[in-house]
């Protein structure tokens, strides 16, 4: 026998005894997903990192991924699937819907697994043990807070949800339209699902930065393993080879051809049964490998010392962006002090749990593609050009999404599965394991920041000056957004009459950076706020006063002489911070008294952020229909990548409609049922498509008073009856009721008989030479406050409390804007003290160091609603300021604990440390 | 290729050991993150399926932990306080699903040089028990780990487990563990310490040994002979103490930060015994 011939194993599971016959060596987890159809059970990592896939056994919880199913002989096994009796959530389930403990849903069977271990052996358990119970589960989304607090209170109240009338949705604390599946195991994530006689599709990539190949005989392999069924190189591509996020730049092959430009790039695709495929060695290939010297960093690419990255870009320089207004050499002249520094930050993974995945088929003459994304419209062309077909030819179906963060923008295994499966006419799946997904999809942007900044002796700003180099890796991706977007961002929420910036977007031999919450702004944020700090120091005023001085205001015109009339809350935020700015400095100060060597510090920054494209129509259409049976359905093309627009469009909808939120069901994202709602990025789905949804609400409202004959005010209601023939739709007005029969209209092809819809795009100007003119339709503002601890003999820095302003305009539901902020806090923390991805070092979640639940501090959210007049109900987007003021606030607090300051993150023990030391001498 | 082999005895595990050299599973804690997306090929001995590898016994001489003693076991025996280092160390291993399934036997044998039971063990003078169909051999931990991923198990050899003598009755230990995040974090420099005090809290007895900074942890035999009849609080770390530790700079921190760094976590974990 050989180790892949199978044994026979029972085991009881989710209280039912199991005996199949496996391969005895396979992770549990593999045999619950594939074998046994639970694919509640994630897999994350394979490697005990993330805790996806916490199961039970024997009551104590374990990692899935490492259990050999053949030790489950003889035990007692229990999933997510196994929790809840019937359709009835536990009373830990219902705590986490209630409390919004759940985003994207990924890592929620494994919190909830490992929670459940502990309330098994303690009803009431403290803090502290929560903590230890779920430190062994990574969540990307929530920054844990809610989960916290979820598993604190389950079973100590009864449910407190409800769902909002008529009229009441938005502002609502409504619960996730789909968070019930996710707390069962029941959504279908992108590896959740695919066809049974899909081919399974596994790419080999570089190991070398830049190398040239040669593949000697892919053939061979097809006559070795019985299973395999198709090698792809870049030869069997059969439209363009190449792809990219903007039209013109489809710099990045799909398979390389001769030679490749970053490690993690893939040059063939194994097409077959799924053992063959894992397989598969470049020895079979006969795969040879040329290394070359690599470019990294901003200096190698700027140095002209080796060939460029891409022949067709000499200089290596793929974008620039600038920015200038008014006379900045003016503005320093008259500056009564100025501040100056260099900051560097590091390439920072996105960490979503839920690798990508997905798979395709044929069906006719066209392909459908089921897969995890950020943007289903920009796939479907971009597939369809490296096909080599029509865009109507393609269907993406998006899977739930798993955490996304800008990580999902940009296509992975689309292409690869849309070409195995046109070729063969086969379902063809994929899954990245986690070191191919870290290795192969973009990265924030690491950045080299100059920057300068004056004021005038009682602290206004006098001029701006910032110059940024931007590694972007090997291909475009979004290196021209971020190279455009900083310098409209980089003064931070600030009036500044005199502005220069300029940046470059840099071609190297690293991992393609691209989009990642901000575009590149939470990088110049840190740049910007340390030169806030230290002006107000120079000129003896408290740094908090000084950014209210200098905020943007109503009636003021940003570094792009926009004109700001509209939904300006940073004074207000600022302002609802003052109080516990002085509270907390005074009690750091009192602490540091009695410290020895552990010193306490508080520090502050802000941030403003445009929602939608830069300058760029960027339109949403959304749908809503009623079909014969008083079905209400709202076709949603906003992507819910965890930040839950499912719901708050269902909200928006329900109240401009006029009937309950209950009433809805909907559809997300299919390019065949639903319209272009654009991308779910730059903070703009729930201003764009938010305010799309509340049209077509009001669309359909408007039709069914108009074919009611009735007149408003007026209140709907839908009568569902026995006989399905008679649903009715009443309105009632000021001269009574009238009856609409549902059933009675000519339904649409499909089965709506009524249909609303609502297109918005956000007005913008073009930029002249000078990027003037008005970018976005509206900004977004923060400010953050972080209380940090210092041990100054180790250099570890542990953050106690952040509190967090955000001006939303209006809060669609604010258990879902504090979701959104406590996450983006996570990730900002992150960002500031651990996370540092380094090409072929840290292709793992035990390298990659991203925040536990133990690393988080106590977190006030408050929430500051001027009404954006475009916006749905006067709301605006969160997604990306919610990260920004974050990692400036800690490096402030550091700054102010122990005088030093931090020019390059993340801030680990070792450079702290090394920061603290030197500025000793 | 042989086949996946789960005896339920210690006898036919080394018959199938003495038959074909094979790949040792249990906890799987390493084995399957070493294997991430690749076909498993490896012939295995799983080990989990021989209960009586599963115990801690006190003994006249002290106390026997089987080979498949987990960390969470650990945490949960009544042992001496002088092993509160270990059961501090078991604590921060992963997240509680890898104490559930990790054994310490695993962990010295897969000898990565930030091994966290291994400076605890070396403090507490732990010794490896061998056997083969053979042999029944022991050795000092010190001589079992040879260096990094490098041990002096002979390949049909198991552990079938770890003996520690009893500790002097009023031994201390404690463990101070150095790591970027909270949970879930490998070391960047730890410190096991077993410690034996009179009233006036001068040392009588010190064993310490420091992780991940050399190849194998080390025992500070220098410094323990010199932190004799010194009081806790006030026990000088000097260069010629460290003298045996090689810091290499990696993902989680530079040798120059742990080099500067070590004296003052050894004076923590030493200082800290009193709190065990």
């Amino acid at each position: 026998m050989s180790t892949s011939e199978k044994t026979i194993v029972s085991f009881i599971l989710n209280d039912a005894p199991q005996t199949i016959s496996v391969n005895p060596l396979r992770r549990f987890s593999d045999v619950l997903r594939e074998d046994l159809g639970l694919t509640g059970t994630k897999v994350g990592c394979d490697a005990g990192d993330c805790g996806a896939c916490t199961i039970l056994i024997d009551g104590e919880q374990r990692y899935a991924c490492l259990t050999a199913v053949g030790q489950l002989e003889g035990h007692n096994a229990r999933t997510v699937e196994g929790l809840a009796e019937s359709s009835n959530l536990t009373t830990l389930q219902q705590a986490f819907l209630d409390e919004g403990a759940a985003q994207c849903g990924i890592c929620t069977p494994g919190m909830l697994m490992a929670a459940q271990s502990l309330l098994d052996q303690t009803a009431n358990p403290t803090e502290s043990q929560v903590l230890d119970a779920i430190g062994g589960v990574l969540c990307r989304c929530t920054g844990y807070t809610k989960i916290v607090q979820a598993v604190l209170k389950a079973g100590q109240t009864s449910s407190t949800e409800q769902t909002p009338p008529s009229g009441s949705a938005v502002g609502s604390r409504m619960v996730k339209v789909d968070g019930r599946k996710k707390l069962t195991g029941e959504e279908i994530f992108s590896a959740d699902h695919a066809p049974e006689d899909s081919l399974w599709l596994r790419s080999i990539r570089s190991p070398h930065p830049r190398a040239k190949f040669t593949i000697a005989h892919p053939e061979k392999v097809l006559q070795k393993y019985p299973g395999m069924v198709k090698v792809l190189t870049a030869d069997d591509v059969t439209g363009n080879n190449g792809f990219g996020i903007f039209p013109h730049i489809k710099d990045q092959p799909v398979l390389a051809k001769d030679h490749v430009r970053f490690r993690g790039e893939a040059v063939v695709a194994l097409v077959g049964e799924r053992e063959s495929v894992e397989s598969v060695s470049e020895e079979d290939l006969g795969l040879t490998w040329e290394p070359l010297e690599a470019i990294r960093g901003w200096d190698a690419s700027l140095s002209g010392n080796l060939e460029p990255v891409q022949a067709e870009i000499p200089d290596n320089i793929l974008a620039k962006g600038f920015l200038k207004k008014n006379d900045v050499e003016k503005g320093f002249s008259e500056s009564f002090v100025v501040a100056e520094g260099s900051w560097t930050t590091s390439a920072v993974e996105h960490g979503y749990i839920e690798p990508e995945a997905g798979y395709a088929r044929k069906v006719g003459q066209r392909l459908e593609i089921f897969v995890c994304t950020q943007a289903p419209y920009l796939d479907q062309t971009e597939v369809a050009q490296v096909l080599g077909l029509a865009a109507e030819q393609i269907r993406i179906i998006p899977s739930a999404v798993g955490g996304a963060f800008g990580g999902k923008l940009d296509i992975s295994v689309q292409p690869l599965v849309a070409l195995a499966a046109w070729i063969l006419d086969r379902p063809v799946r994929c899954i990245y394991t986690r070191p191919e997904s870290l290795a192969s999809t973009t990265k924030r942007h690491p950045a080299r920041m100059n920057a300068k900044a004056g004021c005038s002796r009682d602290g206004k700003l006098t001029a701006f000056e910032f110059h940024g180099d931007f590694n972007t890796g090997a291909y475009a991706s979004w290196g021209p957004t971020v190279a455009d977007r900083v310098p409209i961002h980089c003064t931070g929420p600030y009036f500044v009459p005199n502005v220069l910036s300029q940046t470059k977007a840099l071609l190297t031999n690293e991992t393609p950076s691209g989009a990642f919450r901000g575009f590149g702004t939470p990088q110049a944020a840190i740049a910007c706020e340390a030169l806030m700090d230290e002006l107000a120091e120079k000129i003896g005023m408290d740094a908090l006063d000084f950014r209210i001085k200098n905020a943007l205001r109503k009636g003021d015109r940003t570094s792009t002489n926009q004109l700001l009339e509209n939904s300006v809350g940073q004074v207000e935020c600022l302002e609802s911070l003052k109080s516990r700015w002085q509270k907390w400095r005074k009690e750091a100060a009192v602490f540091n008294q009695k410290a020895t060597h552990i010193k306490r510090g508080v520090g502050c920054g802000s941030a403003w952020y445009g929602c939608g494209n830069t300058s760029l129509s960027n339109p949403s259409t959304i749908r809503v229909g009623i079909n014969g049976k008083g079905k209400v359905t709202l076709y949603n093309g906003a992507m819910d990548i965890g930040q839950g627009s499912n719901t708050i469009m269902v909200q928006i909808c329900a109240d401009a409609l006029g009937l309950p939120a209950s009433q809805f069901e909907y559809v997300m994202g299919d390019t065949d049922l639903t319209a272009d709602a654009g991308k779910t990025s730059a903070s703009r789905q729930a201003f764009v498509s938010g305010k799309a949804t509340q049209l077509s609400g009001e669309h359909l409202r408007a039709q069914i008073i108009h074919l009611a004959e009735a007149t408003e005010p007026a209140t709907l209601r839908i009568e569902q009856t026995e006989m399905s023939a008679t649903e009715k739709l009443i309105v009632e007005d000021e001269n009574g009721e009238h009856v609409i029969i549902l059933a009675d209209i000519l339904p649409q092809p499909n089965g709506d008989v009524l249909t609303g819809e609502g297109t918005f795009d956000p007005p913008t100007t073009t930029l002249d030479e000078n990027r003037q003119g008005s970018p976005y339709a509206t900004y977004g503002f923060a400010a953050h406050l972080a209380e940090v601890e210092v041990d100054t003999l180790l250099g570890t820095t542990k953050v106690l409390r952040i509190a967090a302003a955000h001006d939303v305009g209006r809060t669609i539901n604010p258990t879902q804007v504090e979701g959104q902020v406590h996450g983006g806090i996570a990730q900002g923390l992150g960002m500031a003290l651990m996370e540092e991805y380094i090409q072929a070092v840290s292709e793992n979640l035990h390298d990659y160091l991203m925040p536990t639940v133990g690393d988080m501090p106590e977190i006030e959210v408050i929430l500051i609603e001027d009404p954006e007049p475009l916006g749905p109900y006067g709301a605006k987007g969160i997604g990306e300021h919610a990260l920004i003021p974050t990692a400036p606030a800690i490096l402030g607090a550091i700054k102010h604990a122990t005088g030093v300051s931090i020019h390059h993150v993340p801030a680990t023990p070792d450079r702290v440390f090394t920061a603290l030391r030197e500025a000793e001498k | 290729m042989f086949p996946y082999f789960r005896p339920d005895n210690l006898e036919d595990a080394l018959a199938a050991l003495d038959e074909h050299p094979r790949i040792m599973l249990a906890g799987g804690t390493d084995f399957f993150p070493a294997r991430v997306g690749k076909s498993i090929t490896d012939n295995v001995l799983d080990l989990t399926g021989i209960p009586q590898l599963r115990a801690i016994q006190q003994t006249v001489e002290g106390f026997q932990l089987g080979a498949l003693t987990t960390w969470t076991d650990i945490v949960e025996a009544k042992l001496p306080p002088a092993f509160d280092g270990l059961k501090q160390a078991a604590k921060t291993i992963g997240g509680v699903q890898t104490q559930n399934a990790g054994t310490l036997c695993g962990n010295i044998c897969n000898t990565s040089p930030a091994a966290d039971s291994v400076p605890n063990l070396l403090a507490l003078e732990a010794e490896v028990q061998l056997q083969s169909v053979r042999e029944t051999r022991v050795l000092p931990l010190e001589e079992f780990i040879l260096g990094n991923r490098k041990t002096a198990k002979k390949e049909d050899e198991l552990i079938s487990g770890i003996f520690i003598p009893h500790p002097a009755e009023k031994a201390l230990g404690n463990f101070e563990k150095l790591g970027t995040r909270a949970y879930l974090v490998i070391s960047i420099v730890m410190v096991g310490v077993v410690a034996e005090l009179n009233g006036l809290d001068e040392i009588l007895n010190l064993k310490i040994a420091i992780g991940a900074c050399s190849p194998v942890a080390q025992r500070l035999r220098l410094l323990e002979q010199e932190a004799v009849g010194q009081k806790l609080n006030s026990i000088e770390i000097l260069p010629k103490h460290l003298e045996l530790l090689e810091p290499i700079d990696d993902i989680r921190a530079s040798a120059d930060y742990r080099k500067k760094v070590v004296p003052e976590l050894i004076q923590r974990a030493i200082k800290g015994v009193l709190k065990s």
